[in-house]
């Protein structure tokens, strides 16, 4: 990366806090408070759902019903009054968009804001743009251009209006309803999200990137991303999330369903800078997310590379299920904790098929009073032969009042396979500090140097766009958080 | 250039200088030799800024500047270096990347643009020569893994890249062979010219033998006790600082 670059990156540390942290004036769809199977109905009824998805949502409430929060992770969460949450919330808009013309100007504004370009002929960067503020997908650049390529990159309520044979034989084949708790409930009200389809042989000539944008009040956000990329296909897919300032914690649960047939290669980066509340602890997203993808064809490839900067609480585990043989992947991974954030988060992957093989690249950093745990399952089936697992957890302390873990399962059915595991833990210590100041680094500098080289090993393995604005988030995320 | 007066300072309310005068001209050359626990690397890492040291009384002026009222990387930035005692490890940080940070942000201080990656990347090369550093330890994280000589030979390349107006260097030469020690000498021989200086802070006279003070100073319970020119070293090597305690009784 240039100096330049780098150096506009450090002076931003100086600046802010949460830079994302406001909220847009938008007349807003919302329905009242709580939820019952009449508020499922509504849902469905709104996004003039077919009778398939409306069932698939019933019986994901009728599990939920049945089931508890997990409890098992190293998070301390008060109670959630599930009651008092609004399920759906969308931006009003006219019905159909046919240019950006019509998209609502505030809405414009508020990707301007963010950074997002909404606006394809402003498009330098090789990007397709789907953007999802609350519940619904607002727009989804460069269609078109990617439709020639018989490729499928639109919000999830298209796909069920356009595509919904795909959807009925791919929706929850990855992650069921019944996987956990939270897939459960997302199962039921989820409003939104991505869909990619990517047709046998083609390359996906540009990124697909979803940008999530929590906007109004009171709302629970809760989409669902499915991609399926067909035999000898690729594709690069990005995500990222921000949301405003408020002092009361709202729930973003989530599901992500990746299918890769033979030979197909899919990578998935995320940064993830949800409001992660105050310093003192009040407000910020809840997330809990469950991300999952399953290599089913031979020598299939699944990358995930994710930043985690944001939210008061994270509870994810991107997993990959090795079905294929010879399939392989790769799970790259910074999670940030500042002031009283918390997370949990890592990764699974279960090898099924013959000589598959996995790498997981664990970078956790804590600072203030927050608790970063690593936690990840590694599991060789019996009848699986030739597995290799590669795995390192690295931690980073700064201070004496944060906590890191590392919680490693391994569970290996089969004596042929070769798992490693290593970790190690390390604190940024005011020597450090003091050797940078002594050369003329300033400390905020000092930190953003001494984090970005430990996170180096990651931020490589996302796209270029991705890798800047994660390098600027770890620095804004640690601001004062040494000395 | 450096003009200490009634300098006291303290860690964790325990007095470790106990006023302290020393003057420092441009050019010279001063030796500070003196027992364990003296102070004299609390000295240094008073005049660097480091806040693990309270400052109870004196001044300290640097270039017509309080000194004292600066920052640590302001200090840096004004051309004082501190050769550490024990250089720091900096795990995922390349000496590429740090000294290309530090250079640019003197630079900057002094109103300057960002050097050029080609013209950075000469400076890096045309110092090693001057220091005699391997470009396999410059390829590396700061310091990690390098031996006691490698971290005291990087010192010695980063105060080149540096070009400080003083440079203190602290204990430079403990745990160095004699080969270490004759590089790292020839380097900051190398480097010393009419306009900046050096104080150097040892323990033995061995060092002197290669950096040849103009003034040399005993340290002693948080004082200077003794100031002569170069053959006080001598006197230091051959008697032992005991006869400094006793002259002090009298």
């Amino acid at each position: 990366m240039a100096k330049e670059e780098q150096d506009k990156i450090l002076n931003e540390v100086t600046q802010s806090d949460y830079k994302y942290g406001f909220s847009s004036d938008i007349d807003t769809d919302s329905i009242a408070k709580g939820l019952s199977e009449d508020v499922i109905r509504l849902i469905s009824s709104k996004k003039n759902e077919p009778e398939f998805m409306l069932e698939f949502r019933l019986k994901a409430y009728r599990h939920w019903l049945t089931m508890k929060m997990p409890e098992w992770a190293h998070l301390d969460i008060p109670p959630i009054d599930y009651q008092d949450i609004i399920y759906y919330a969308a931006p009003v808009q006219k019905a159909k968009l046919e240019s950006m013309d019509d998209v609502d100007p505030e809405i414009r504004a508020t990707f301007d804001k963010l950074g997002i370009p909404l606006d394809e002929q402003k498009l330098l960067s090789n990007v397709a743009v789907d953007v999802v503020m609350d519940s619904s997908s607002v727009k989804t650049t460069f269609k078109e251009a990617l439709a020639e390529k018989g490729i499928i990159f639109c919000s999830f309520s298209d796909a069920v209006q356009d595509h919904p044979d795909l959807i009925q034989e791919y929706m929850g084949t990855v992650v069921p309803y019944r996987d956990n708790f939270f897939a459960a409930l997302n199962s039921a009200v989820f409003s939104d999200g991505s869909f990619v389809y990517i047709p046998k042989g083609v390359r996906c000539p540009m990124e697909l990137s979803t940008y999530f944008r929590i906007n109004a009040e009171n709302t629970g956000q809760f989409e669902r991303t499915l991609i399926i990329c067909e035999d000898e296909s690729y594709v690069s897919y990005l995500e990222g999330c921000t949301a405003p300032m408020r002092d009361e914690n709202q729930l973003h649960a989530a599901i992500v369903e990746i299918i890769v047939k033979d030979n197909a290669e899919v990578k998935y980066s995320t940064v993830q800078n949800w409001y992660p509340g105050n310093k003192d602890g009040l407000g910020g997203i809840y997330n809990f997310v469950t991300k999952r993808g399953i290599c089913e064809g031979v020598n299939a490839k699944l990358m995930w590379a994710q930043v985690e900067t944001g939210s008061a609480v994270t509870w994810k585990y991107p997993s990959t299920i090795l079905k294929g043989d010879g399939s392989s992947s790769e799970f790259y991974s910074v999670a940030v904790t500042n002031n009283h954030q918390q997370a949990d988060t890592g990764t699974k992957m279960i090898h099924i098929g013959n000589n598959t093989k996995s790498t997981i690249i664990s970078k956790g950093i804590s600072a203030g009073k927050s608790n970063n745990s690593y936690r990840g399952l590694v599991k060789v089936v019996k009848n699986c032969e030739g597995a290799r697992n590669f795995s390192q957890c690295d931690s980073l302390l700064l201070g004496d009042k944060c906590g890191a873990h590392t919680y490693p399962y391994l569970e290996v059915h089969n004596k042929s396979a070769k798992v490693e595991h290593e970790a190690t833990t390390s604190k940024i210590g005011e020597d450090q500090i003091f050797y940078c100041n002594q050369r003329g680094i300033s400390t905020e500098d000092a930190i953003g140097l001494i984090v970005n080289g430990y996170a180096k090993e990651v931020i490589n393995k996302m796209p270029m766009e991705f890798a800047v604005e994660a390098q600027k988030l770890l620095a804004i995320s640690l601001e004062g958080s040494v000395g | 250039m450096l003009s200490i007066k009634n300098l006291h300072a303290s860690i964790n309310g325990k007095e470790i200088l106990k006023g302290i005068n020393l003057e420092i001209k441009p050019g010279e050359v001063h030796a500070i030799m003196g027992p364990n626990g003296a102070g004299k690397s609390t000295l240094a890492s008073v005049l660097a800024g480091r806040e693990l040291f309270e400052v109870t009384e004196g001044e300290v002026v640097f270039e017509q500047k309080d000194l004292l009222d600066l920052s640590p990387e302001a200090r840096a930035k004004e051309g004082i270096f501190l050769g550490f005692q024990y250089p720091i490890e900096i795990p995922g940080v390349s000496t590429v990347n740090f000294m290309k940070t530090a250079v640019n942000e003197h630079r900057k201080y002094k109103g300057l643009e960002p050097l050029k990656a080609a013209d950075f990347l000469k400076l890096m090369r045309d110092k090693k020569n001057l220091v005699e550093i391997d470009s396999k330890l410059t390829n590396r994280s700061v310091n990690e893994g390098f031996s006691g000589g490698e971290k005291k030979k990087n010192e010695i390349f980063q105060m080149a890249m540096l070009e400080p107006k003083l440079a203190v260097l602290d204990e430079t030469d403990s745990g160095l062979d004699i080969d270490a020690l004759r590089v790292v000498a020839n380097g900051v021989n190398k480097l010393k010219n009419a306009e900046n200086s050096t104080v150097v802070i040892t323990h033995y006279q061995r060092l002197l033998d290669y950096i040849v003070p103009d003034v040399v100073h005993v340290l002693f319970d948080g004082r200077i006790v003794k100031t002569a020119g170069k053959e006080l070293a001598l006197e230091l090597e051959e008697k032992g600082y005991d006869w400094i305690k006793e002259e002090l009784v009298k």
